[in-house]
């Protein structure tokens, strides 16, 4: 089997809405990127900037009005098994228990659950440090806690590619610094290629291998940065020089008006 | 045996802690039995008022019966003319329900599917729902003869429309995130009705139940005053015309009674069936 170096690809990807008044608006224009195998990829910019239309592209539930985006060399052109989607939001289902919303997508997708489904999903559910909570009820659990359900439910079909919507947005401060670190254990634990939707310049910066840093509407690239600070990364990687030399380079990025 | 069940609960009752605990639990138990209590006591308040006020002002029994006499009123009526009244009500109310339902649920799903359902069939049924029924019920009596039919249809017609707006309400509240979650897998159309939508729609659903019930007991009563040889309804029409006003207050008694235990059953349906609908504090 072939493995190009990319996974997905966007080659001049430029995307237009229709509003209902007729008239038109640019959400991206001439995206051009890659994303490499198993690299942990952040966007970051303003509201606005047509961040989650890239995520929507790359899930094949929008697709471009010019240019293409394609995964492993082929251009999308509908949903594919090979991604999990975790929401800002984490949406679970409230008439199933945690278990029940883990093996949702089996049973949504195929109408059954087996015995070795459930079993995979206490094994993910476990990665993401809720092995005894499997019986419980949706509303028994804190904010940060359903969003680690929403990350089990989205490694259920054992995706390549993950994308998240600036899942740990609608998290206090404390929970998300917390959940970034898990993230990455578990991402170190289950290699995966992430493209990481956010609008918080350490969230980026703690994650990412590289950052991709987009204009307001219409969204462009800005500027692609590296982020080479050494991995595993930690709560102690927050104090390193070079981390907030990387995030007040970005920060005078987003906010210089000066187009670049 | 129950002696040393008494002792065990007595020897514990003694231990330190439980003194120490017991002043504040009585308030909180007394403070929860009055919460519990005063809906009761206020409508006894009510009737106790109600009864004086008859009694002290001598007001005829023609105008405003005294609840004695509304009770006195009612046992005059024999138990076997009661269900006879009853039953006719209860069936034509349950028939018209059940019919909305059956109707109502599948419409809405087609609504939310078919926007030209939606464009063509929503303004109609908002006409509908904008007749009153009151008014057209003569109508219907006519057009349908005399059986049950034309009041299981005025049943219906009352009933519908409460069911059919908050199903679509909730079919449409489904979050996007969800709709893009069953995209994305390639469920199809008809799993994310039935695994997504229709389950989000459920404590829609059952707002729209509990109102309709007691509409439906509506419906029946005001079918019965236009035709009708049994019911209660027509038991009320009857007892005014002979001006035997507290017996029409006995039946009116009876049909409060009556849609207010169906109401309860819709409540006690929802947390029996999906007890996840409900806000924590109700399940």
């Amino acid at each position: 089997m072939s493995d190009p170096a990319h996974v997905i690809r966007f080659a001049d990807v430029e995307q237009t809405f229709g509003r209902d008044d007729g008239s038109a608006v640019t959400a991206l224009e001439g995206v051009t990127f890659d994303i490499g195998r198993n690299e942990f990829l952040a966007v970051l910019g303003p509201s606005g900037c047509g961040k989650s239309t890239l995520l929507r592209l790359i899930a094949g539930l929008i697709f471009p009005t010019r240019g293409a985006v394609s995964i492993y060399d082929l251009t999308v052109t509908e949903p594919r098994d090979e991604i999990g989607i975790v929401f800002q939001r984490p949406t679970l289902l409230p008439w199933f228990d945690v278990l029940g919303n883990v093996t949702f997508p089996l049973r949504h997708k195929y109408g059954r659950v087996s015995a070795e489904d459930k079993e995979r999903a206490q094994e993910l559910l476990e990665l993401v440090g809720l092995a005894d909570f499997s019986a419980k009820r949706i509303d028994e659990l804190s904010g940060g806690m359903q969003q680690r359900v929403a990350i089990a439910r989205a490694l259920l079909l054992d995706p390549d590619i993950l994308l998240m919507d600036e899942p740990f947005s609608a998290l206090d401060a404390l929970t998300r610094d917390e959940m970034s670190l898990e993230l990455l254990r578990i991402w170190s634990e289950r290699p995966k290629t992430v493209l990481f939707i956010t609008h918080s310049i350490p969230e980026a910066v703690l994650l990412a291998d590289r950052i991709i840093v987009m204009t307001p509407r219409p969204g462009r690239v800005r500027e692609i940065i590296e982020v080479d600070l050494p991995r595993p990364r930690s709560i102690a990687t927050l104090s390193e020089p070079r981390f907030h030399a990387l995030a007040n380079h970005i920060r005078g990025q987003l906010f210089s008006r000066v187009a670049a | 045996m129950p002696l040393q069940t008494i002792s065990a609960a007595s020897s514990s009752a003694v231990s330190p802690p439980e003194t120490k605990a017991r002043p504040v639990a009585v308030g909180l138990r007394l403070r929860v039995w009055a919460d519990r209590l005063a809906p009761a006591a206020a409508f006894i308040a009510l009737v106790v008022v109600w009864e004086g006020a008859c009694r002290i002002f001598a007001i005829p029994s023609f105008l405003l019966p005294s609840p004695s006499a509304i009770v006195r009123a009612g046992f005059e009526i024999s138990a076997a003319q009661w269900l006879t009244n009853i039953s006719a009500t209860l069936r034509v109310a349950l028939m018209g329900y059940v019919v909305a339902i059956v109707v109502s649920i599948p419409l809405a799903v087609a609504l939310v599917n078919s926007r030209f359902l939606s464009r063509t069939l929503y303004p109609i049924l908002v006409i509908v729902q904008s007749t009153p029924i009151v008014a057209v019920a003569p109508i219907i009596v006519v057009t349908l003869g005399a059986s049950d039919l034309p009041r299981v249809v005025i049943t219906f017609l009352i009933t519908f429309f409460p069911i059919v707006v908050s199903t679509v309400t909730g079919l449409m509240a489904t979050p996007e995130e969800l709709i893009e979650l069953s995209r994305s897998l390639r469920a199809g159309r008809t799993r994310e009705m039935l695994h997504i939508r229709i389950p989000f729609a459920v404590p829609y659903i059952f707002s729209a139940l509990k109102i309709s019930i007691t509409l439906a007991i509506i419906g029946a009563v005001v079918a019965e005053f236009v035709a009708a040889e049994h019911g209660l309804g027509f038991f009320i029409m009857f007892s005014t015309s002979f001006f035997k006003i507290p017996q029409a207050f006995a039946g009116l008694v009876v049909l409060v009674a009556l849609s207010l235990i169906l109401f309860r059953l819709c409540t006690l349906t929802q947390r029996w069936l999906v007890p996840w609908s409900l806000p924590k504090s109700q399940r």
